[in-house]
């Protein structure tokens, strides 16, 4: 049914469009040309460039063509720098994946209590990654800390965490593994939540025990959940940023914290490169790019749906 | 209850303690470190509970320049950027749910399609359309890229979806035109999705660090994750100090959520934001 006084088209549209088309072309259409433009130029941030008067004129006196790019892949640093990412993820996956599962078991149990346990899990989700980061800062520290305290206890002598090249990162990953467990923790408490209780009714009749259910039944039918953590986490993993600017000044010693944001930011705030800056945040963007887009080619090939 | 069950229980009870315990000895920490003295602070063996508490240190914190004025400037922003979104918002979601036009697919995917950069990849040149437009060093620059969020455009558009286009047909019968059918009838059956959306939106802006700390160079402009970033590189080992400051940054999200764990919830399941 059509109402003949009912307003449709566009002129009907745009007024309530509007505000938000605004935002796009101001705060993300016209950023993005930007910065394609500005990883083209050897500009340094230094000298004064407007957006909206000469901004074309200024590319062009200045342009390199993809010579950022090409300096950038050039250079060991953007191995290494991957690499740091990469280490992160292979640390920070496996282990966030084990503790969020349990946490979403152990809350999505019909346990009496659960409902303090889901309180103390959040917390460290609610928290700021600057608050987070200065108390893992002081938790991790090697003389006053309570880690090492503890470690003490059971008389293992800590490392110097945050000051050392081989337990900088590690420190780095278990301070996100604390802050994310229960932000993860709760997508797979909806995962699971969407399993029929029927299975495991019917399991229970076959006799399958608790660790048979969740072999056979839970793991299989949170696949989906779990695949979309994974890559949550992956994209996640190549966004770190406050925790290392944070809880590592000058990204560690010997630089074993430099990761792709932390890079970016100093390359455009702090060594005056902003084309090579613009150019390393459109490497970041690619790798992002290519995960999102596995991860939907993925989910309609292998993830099944009930 | 037989005896394999009562095991079984004490042995969930026992790992979800544990856990629990572990995650909670940081924050333990920080308030413990908060009501230390500067001699506790590194007294050796450490100091599980200070021998001597005192409120020192957040008296020092409130005298600090800037931190007071910082917890203004969170809460400007943080408010503001949630009422503008949530207006600019829901106003597009209504075109997009309720009135045909065309091009409205296209556009939609194009406002998909957006939310696949993030801010780390876009905050050079957005530092420059600010600069532009002489918006650095504002609270502002941090509030109005709130105008366009198309998580909360998406959102807003799935729930308006879900209602029936009698309502709207209705309401066109009795003479009402769209703006007064959008104010009456179709926002307040949004309710929820703005209560989830003003709360993820006020934490991740509280919370945030990487836009202002691009935007943002004068102490008295600082919101509080500046500022106790600063702070720390300032008050270098004065960790009782900078923990009682970690501890009030992290109070009105906590009241929040105690008020709203529902809507906390809520937004979790339908956008995975994290903080």
């Amino acid at each position: 049914m059509k109402l003949r006084n009912q307003k449709t088209g566009i002129v009907a549209a745009v007024p309530y469009l509007l505000p938000s088309l605004i935002g796009m072309a101001v705060f993300s259409i016209l950023p993005i040309v930007a910065s394609l433009c500005i990883s083209m130029t050897n500009w340094s941030g230094m000298t004064r460039v407007s957006i909206f008067h000469g901004f074309f004129t200024f590319v062009r006196e200045n342009f390199l063509g993809l010579q950022n790019y090409a300096a950038i892949f050039q250079e060991k640093e953007i191995w290494t720098v991957l690499g740091h990412n990469a280490y992160f993820l292979v640390l920070y996956m496996p282990l966030m994946l084990v503790m969020s599962m349990m946490l979403a078991v152990i809350v999505g149990s019909d346990h009496k209590a659960v409902g303090v346990y889901r309180i103390i899990y959040y917390i460290p989700v609610l928290t700021s990654w600057v608050a987070g980061a200065l108390i893992w800062k002081w938790v991790l520290s090697s003389q006053y800390g309570p880690i090492n305290d503890l470690l003490g206890f059971v008389g293992i002598k800590g490392p110097a965490w945050l000051q050392s090249e081989v337990w900088a990162m590690p420190s780095i990953v278990l301070a996100s593994v604390w802050k994310d467990m229960g932000f993860y923790g709760m997508i797979f408490l909806g995962g699971l939540q969407s399993i029929s209780p029927e299975y495991y009714e019917a399991a229970k009749i076959d006799g399958a025990n608790s660790w048979q259910r969740f072999r056979r039944i839970t793991l299989p039918l949170l696949s989906p959940t779990t695949f979309y953590v994974m890559m949550l986490s992956l994209i996640n993993a190549f966004q770190i940023f406050p925790q290392v600017m944070v809880m590592t000044t000058d990204a560690g010693p010997n630089g074993v914290t430099q990761v792709m944001v932390e890079r970016i930011y100093k390359f455009a705030f702090s060594f005056g490169k902003m084309g090579y800056a613009a150019a390393y945040s459109w490497i970041l963007f690619a790798i992002i790019f290519a995960i999102t887009i596995f991860q939907n080619l993925m989910q309609r090939k292998w993830v099944h749906y009930e | 209850m037989n005896k394999k069950n009562w095991m079984l229980t004490f042995l969930f009870y026992l790992l979800a303690t544990a856990i629990a315990l572990a995650m909670l000895v940081p924050l333990f920490w920080m308030i413990s470190t908060s009501l230390k003295t500067k001699g506790a602070l590194m007294a050796l063996p450490i100091q599980w509970i200070p021998k001597m508490p005192t409120l020192d240190n957040y008296r020092r914190l409130f005298s600090t320049q800037g931190f007071i004025g910082s917890i203004g400037n969170s809460f400007i922003v943080a408010a503001a950027s949630v009422a503008l979104t949530l207006i600019s918002s829901s106003l597009a979601a209504f075109a997009f749910a309720k009135i045909t036009f065309r091009g409205r697919e296209a556009l939609f995917i194009l406002y998909l399609a957006s939310m696949m950069i993030p801010t780390q990849v876009l905050f050079i040149p957005l530092y420059l359309v600010m600069s532009e437009m002489h918006l650095t060093d504002t609270l502002t620059s941090l509030i109005i890229p709130g105008l366009f969020r198309a998580f909360a455009v998406f959102m807003l558009r799935q729930k308006m979806m879900t209602i029936p286009n009698e309502y709207m047909d209705a309401a066109a019968m009795d003479g009402a035109s769209l703006g007064r059918t959008f104010i009456q009838i179709i926002a307040p059956m949004c309710k929820g999705i703005f209560a989830t959306l003003a709360i993820i939106l006020f934490m991740e802006s509280w919370n945030d660090y990487l836009l202002p700390l691009v935007m943002l160079q004068t102490n008295s402009k600082f919101t509080m994750p500046i500022l106790l970033s600063v702070m720390s590189g300032q008050f270098k080992n004065q960790y009782n100090l900078m923990m009682a400051g970690a501890l009030v940054s992290m109070i009105p999200i906590l009241i929040l959520y105690a008020g709203a764990q529902k809507y906390f919830k809520a937004g979790l399941q339908l956008g995975g934001v994290k903080g």
